[in-house]
């Protein structure tokens, strides 16, 4: 018995299918590649993209260089009926295709072979050196050339080279920039599918669906953008059980105004969770920027970087700051808490088996809000401090003060005793000062190989330090100064 | 002509496409292996117990072996045949190969390791220079220690003196295709390997000895790599004998590629280094005399580090006359991954040591740092050009060579090998060595072609350097959160393998009878253009375009016993060996077609695609179908080696070096002083290649060594934790320089002169050079950090925002 059993997980770790309850899961799955139609059968949920390309279909233009979503080597473009965005195939889980439209490197030239402007102009423009990572950057060039985008930097943040210094490839990306897309090209952009996608057991398509789904698998793990489950599978090796995949709710990827104020659901990528953030919040959009590459932003979700609890996870405080709400679902039971009140202590939250994130509310408010992301790297790094600040301040006197942090606890947390230090004061030099010992009433933050205790606590200081002289006009951002 | 023509990369066209194929993406051959290593969990100690039968019965696994499982050592190390493959009972670091695997998937193989149950008997581990100064645990019998003069009594006498000392991390190569090799077993237990390498006859040689073959029976093939940058110099050689003895055992072909976190886990690193300083300088701040102490952590094996660190003390003076001068070098070993080759090899370190001496040295003076930089530059080449004294000589320019045959240490074909003297016998002393006394390196070469006062001058000048500087002040005095500053710092580098023996190569050249020609040599590409330049040395010899040159892979078959492409060495030696290779089937075109119309060979031009031959003009397919039918061979063989080194590693006296190259860069940044973020600005660059093989090519070299440079002293941080375990092993938590990173203004220029040596048409080495202008960054962030008091910065490397945080707040307490 023992032997079978054996041969049994052998067949599902080979095929990387797993074994639940007695029954296999698999799926059936449609979706375009490089224009042509493709139907799977009995995939196993947690292949990515990547292996599946490289391995099923020969397709080895897209390279493996991280496995963990930080180099963008393995950028695919994938369109639905919201447009072309760029991703990271290797965390990308085959299932989340289904219904969409992927296009690899070898799909961007034309069917006679003619170069994709980007790819013309990475030639003329010595754009490429050791070429391991030039596929994917070709491929955040087209899409970013697809939606207009000239905003280079930040297209190609995600986008790793270690042997340009990147000049040769921007200097490429700027002359293809009034290219006109390619003809081939141009379906991506008024993306329909040929027929509609089946359904998918273990892909609900609504809020009501996945509250019942979940209610029968409680254990199941919900997938969303894959950016954190998708490293549990590629880097922890781990057999991952039931899972439930988000990416059809529809009602869950809504951002609407009500009188609770901006209503956001627990599926809003990141990329429009920034856009959604830019005139109200300006300080929270540039944070998400910084917080994730396009090919991140395009797939991470806001409801899975708050739910997972991580104490290093960059929404946290500034939802906290901005005195959100979380609103959580088990079945037909809704619950409302302030989102603070969300994280217990290191890995544990209050979300009970079955219940699930459904959406975050921001109160209207006045903008106050600055958040300060500090990391060894301005783009695409965790966070060793991430400090979010909203306060009031009424003829020179602090009336309120939420200021939350990231990386300075097992949680993210609020700084409670250095708001009660300022609110009721004089809006000063010497109030800031008063604040000093409040700062470890707050914190006892941890080193590691991001940055040590007394760092995290100098800067933690320091930012407050920042909001008040950015308050009086003083020029205090780096990245704002010009040669 | 082909040369000087700034052409895109041979393989841009395919990079772009996605269709350039590197070693895994060759398709996996029918009934292939895949292989993972199981990796030590303790930095030291030993196993007290192994249970593998886990991983046995894992699914997909079909072998898996120990290190007495093994046909033999399979010693993986370039030096002192001290790396067994796998560690048997005694564990060196956490990471360290114990067991290997091989599974039906790349995926089994992992999972299965993971079953394993080991304990491990643990011991104190020795992690830091500190642990090993200690410990003596080292490497040589003791420090090594070169001198020029007296120089603690030319410090004790100056007039003003500093000292002080400064760390500098290591670094991840992170070329973005990780280690990855698969071999196919052939007819007669021949093997084939194709590997992510830079140094293919050493994978040859390993796997020969790891199978108990003649050289013969192996052959390596590496059409390209994915980078390389040092790190695929040695460390690809676990893999390559892993993949080798399993397909020697299954007769299955076997493949091993590193999972990126694996790679960083398994493979070598750049040197940290730890370097205190004594100087003594004059008023305008010219050094008097110079203590340096070298502690290299060089980690558990020997590998490449006596080389390395050789080359650190080499790079001490880096541009600067120095009249005396002490260096002390320690060797330390360590319980950490095996520091390896990359780019600039010990030379940046060194380098870095005396451009800290250059900033503390001004910042005591409160003069500007160029001032007192320019103070000490050697004099300009034209200056010391005519007469002066004789050549240094060795004590024993001729000593006998040891005849004694290999021993089993040795590995010569690698630059872990170090002899004493370095020196073929009977071999040439220098004839171009003569310069006066003044101007010698601290190892005794002379300096007859610096050129640094000219290219500083202009840099100064396209840079605005003087007039930014005030500039700067003046922004400081109002800005009291946000501060600048610029700096500008020179290289010269030594080009030249240090283990003279390795400066040779090879080359195998084909001329069909149709005029299509293909061209092989020892070099590897591995991103760097080599074999775009090559191609048109080759296609300027025949007088075609580079399009009538087909490049095809280093192939051990080919061409025999070649050195790393490493040392910047790539296009010297190798367009040497494919001109040479040319010249020879030019001369018997040309010697056939003189007698076919009667006229002198010497007469018989070959230019623009066509060959002349007194009055007619042949296409050049043409003229190959006539030699063809003439019964004239087209094809041969080249050879170079480079002329005129002589070295003894010992006593630290010679010509290590062929010529110098050289390069200065002017950056400026802007620093937060409340959390020590920090941005660089603008760059100015002017980079020495002497008569460029190819500008776009050359100009890519230094834009990206430039960023890799300032990458290793800013914000690239390998953090151990205090069991030896490496915390930062992925790009999650390893910060590679990104897109934003590079500066806002970025000028890059080539200085325009040729070689003065006779290097392949009067070009410079460009690898490794530019890497080390990333200095000028570290520079300029201390001057920033100096805007906010009196007191020396004493900014490490890398220079994270929490090291500038600290730095500032030390600069504000010393007021």
């Amino acid at each position: 018995m023992a032997q079978l059993l054996r041969r049994i997980e052998g067949a599902t770790l080979e095929q990387g299918q797993f074994w639940y309850s007695g029954r296999f899961f698999t799926m059936d799955i449609t979706f375009l590649l490089n224009g042509e139609s493709v139907s799977l059968r009995d995939v196993a949920p947690t292949v990515t993209l990547l292996d599946w390309l490289r391995e099923e279909r020969g397709l080895t233009g897209t390279k493996e260089g991280c496995n963990e979503g930080d180099c963008g080597a393995c950028t695919v473009m994938v369109a639905d009926v919201e447009g072309a965005k760029a991703l990271n195939a290797c965390i990308l889980f085959l299932p989340q295709l289904h219904g969409k439209a992927v296009r690899t490197v070898e799909g961007l030239s034309g069917p006679d072979g003619g170069l994709h402007p980007v790819q013309s102009a990475m030639v003329d423009h010595h754009g490429s050196q050791c070429g391991f990572c030039t596929p994917g950057f070709v491929v955040s060039m087209a899409v970013a050339h697809l939606n207009g985008d000239t905003a280079h930097d930040d297209a190609l943040a995600g986008n790793l080279c270690r042997c340009t210094g990147y000049a040769p490839i921007i200097r490429a990306a700027q002359a293809a920039e009034q290219a006109p897309v390619p003809d081939w090209l141009e379906p991506a952009k008024g993306f329909r599918m040929p027929q509609q996608p089946a359904p998918l057991d273990m892909a609900p398509d609504s809020a009501d669906a996945l509250a019942d789904a979940l209610l029968r698998t409680p254990d199941a793990t919900l997938i969303a953008g894959a950016t954190d489950v998708g490293l549990w599978v590629t880097k922890g090796l781990r057999d991952l059980g039931p899972v439930l995949f988000l990416g059809r709710c529809t009602d869950l990827q809504q951002i609407e105004e009500t009188e609770d104020g901006l209503r956001i659901g627990a599926a809003v990528t990141m990329d429009r969770m920034l856009l959604a953030m830019r005139d109200r919040h300006p300080s929270y959009a540039e944070m998400i920027r910084r917080y994730g590459s396009a090919q991140v932003r395009a797939a991470a979700t806001i409801g899975g970087n708050v739910a997972n609890g991580s104490p290093i996870g960059d929404n946290p405080p500034a939802l906290i700051a901005l005195d959100a709400r979380l609103h959580l679902r088990c079945g037909q039971d809704r619950r409302v808490m302030a989102i603070e009140d969300f994280f217990i202590a290191y890995g544990q939250q209050d979300r009970a088996p079955g219940e699930f994130v459904e959406a975050i509310t921001i109160p209207v408010q006045k903008d106050r809000l600055r958040v300060y992301k500090l990391s060894k790297r301005f783009d695409q790094d965790i966070s060793a401090v991430c400090g979010a600040f909203s306060i009031t301040v009424e003829d020179d006197i602090v009336t309120a003060a939420r200021i939350a942090f990231g990386g300075m606890a097992g949680i993210p947390k609020r700084a409670s005793h250095v708001e009660r230090a300022l609110v009721g004061k004089p809006w000063s030099d010497a109030t800031l000062a008063s604040t000093q010992d409040a700062w470890e009433e707050d914190f006892a933050p941890m080193t590691d190989m991001r940055a040590s205790a007394g760092y995290r606590l100098d800067s933690a200081r320091n930012m407050l330090r920042r909001y008040f002289l950015e308050d009086r006009g003083e020029a205090v951002s780096v990245l704002e100064v010009t040669p | 002509m082909s040369v000087s023509k700034p052409l895109p990369h041979d393989a841009a066209r395919l990079h772009v496409t996605g269709a350039a194929r590197y070693v895994d993406d060759i398709p996996t051959p029918a009934r292939c292996l895949h292989l993972a290593f199981g990796l030590s969990q303790v930095a030291a100690g030993r196993i007290k117990s192994i249970d593998l039968e886990a991983v046995r019965h894992a699914p997909g696994v079909v072998g898996v072996w120990e290190a007495n499982d093994l046909p033999s050592d399979c010693d993986c190390s370039p030096s002192a045949h001290d790396e067994p493959m796998l560690s048997g009972k005694t564990i060196h670091y956490f990471g360290q190969p114990v067991f290997l695997v091989a599974a039906t998937s790349y995926l089994a193989a992992r999972k299965a390791v993971k079953a394993a149950e080991i304990l491990f008997e643990t011991r104190d581990a020795i992690l830091t220079i500190d642990d090993a100064l200690a410990a003596e645990s080292r490497f040589e019998d003791g420090p090594r220690v070169w001198s020029k003069g007296d120089a603690g009594e030319a410090i004790d006498t100056a007039p003003h003196r500093i000292e002080g000392e400064i760390e500098m991390g290591g670094q991840e190569h992170f070329y973005l295709e990780g280690q990855t090799a698969l071999a196919i077993p052939q007819e007669g237990g021949d093997i084939l390997v194709h590997a992510s390498t830079q140094h293919p006859t050493e994978i040859q040689h390993k796997v020969a000895h790891a199978l108990h073959l003649p050289m013969h029976g192996v052959r390596v093939e590496t059409r390209r790599m994915g980078g390389g940058f040092g790190g695929k110099e040695s460390q690809g050689n676990a893999l390559a004998i892993a993949c080798a003895v399993v397909a020697a055992k299954t007769g299955r072909p076997a493949k091993m590629r590193y999972d990126r976190d694996d790679d960083f886990m398994i493979t070598g690193k750049r040197h940290d280094f730890r370097i205190a300083y004594r100087a003594g300088f004059d008023a305008e701040g010219r050094v008097l005399g110079v203590e340096f102490v070298q502690y290299a952590r060089c980690g558990w094996a020997q590998d490449l580090s006596l080389p390395v660190a050789d080359r650190a003390m080499l790079h001490a003076d880096n541009a600067y006359h120095l009249p005396a001068i002490r260096i002390e070098s320690h060797r330390l070993r360590t319980n950490t991954q095996s520091a390896t080759a990359f780019r600039g090899f010990g030379g940046p370190q060194g380098m870095l040591g005396i451009e800290r001496v250059m900033d503390h040295v001004a910042h005591h003076l409160g003069t500007d740092p160029l001032a007192v930089r320019r103070a000490n530059y050697y004099a300009a080449a034209q200056d010391v050009d005519a007469g002066g004294g004789p050549a240094p000589r060795s004590a024993q320019p001729n000593a006998p060579r040891d005849i004694s045959g290999p021993k089993k240490d040795a590995d010569s074909t690698t630059r872990g090998a170090s002899p004493t003297v370095s020196q073929m016998p009977g071999a040439p002393q220098p004839d171009r060595v003569r310069a006066p006394q003044h101007q010698t390196t601290p190892y005794g070469q002379a300096v007859t072609d610096f050129i640094l006062h000219a290219m500083t001058d202009r840099l100064e000048r396209d840079a605005d350097y003087t007039k930014r500087r005030e500039t700067i002040a003046a922004w400081n005095a109002q800005s009291p959160v946000l501060k600048r500053g610029i700096a500008l710092t020179p290289v010269k580098f030594g080009i030249s393998f240090t283990l003279t023996h390795l400066n040779q190569a090879g080359a195998l050249v084909h001329v069909y009878q149709d005029g299509s020609i293909a061209m092989n040599h020892g070099g590897t590409e591995m991103g760097q253009g080599l074999f775009q330049k090559v191609a048109q040395v080759a296609a300027s010899r025949f007088g075609l375009s580079p399009e009538a040159i087909r490049i095809t892979a280093t192939d051990t078959a080919k061409v025999p016993n070649t050195s790393a492409t490493a040392a910047s060495s790539g296009s010297d030696l190798n367009g040497m060996a494919v001109k040479a290779a040319c010249d020879t089937i030019r001369d018997r075109m040309a010697e056939h077609l003189a007698r076919l119309y009667q006229t002198e060979p010497g007469t018989v031009r070959f230019a623009d695609g066509h060959v002349h031959v007194g009055d007619a003009v042949l296409s050049f397919g043409e003229a190959a179908t006539l030699c063809y039918e003439g019964r004239v061979s087209l094809s041969s063989t080249g050879f170079y080696k480079t002329p005129g080194l002589q070295w003894d590693r010992i006593k630290g006296r010679g010509r290590p070096f062929f010529y110098f190259a050289y390069g200065a860069a002017c950056t400026e940044v802007v620093v937060d002083s409340l959390t020590g973020e920090y941005r660089i600005l603008r760059a100015d660059i002017l980079h020495d290649c002497g008569t460029s093989l190819n500008p776009a090519l050359d100009i890519g070299q230094i834009e990206g060594g430039y960023v890799q440079g300032v990458g290793w002293v800013t914000t690239e941080e390998l953090v151990w934790d205090s069991e030896g375990r490496l915390r930062t092993h992925a790009p999650s938590t390893y910060k590679i320089p990104a897109c934003s990173d590079r500066p806002d203004v970025f000028h890059v220029a080539l200085w325009d002169g040729a070689n003065r040596e006779d290097t392949i048409y009067r070009s410079k080495a460009v690898g490794e050079p530019p890497f080390m202008l990333g200095i000028s960054a570290l520079m300029a962030l201390s001057d920033a950090i100096s805007a906010h008091g009196s007191r020396y910065p004493d900014l490490h490397a890398p220079a994270t925002p929490e090291r500038v945080l600290s730095a500032i707040q030390r600069v504000r307490d010393g007021d």
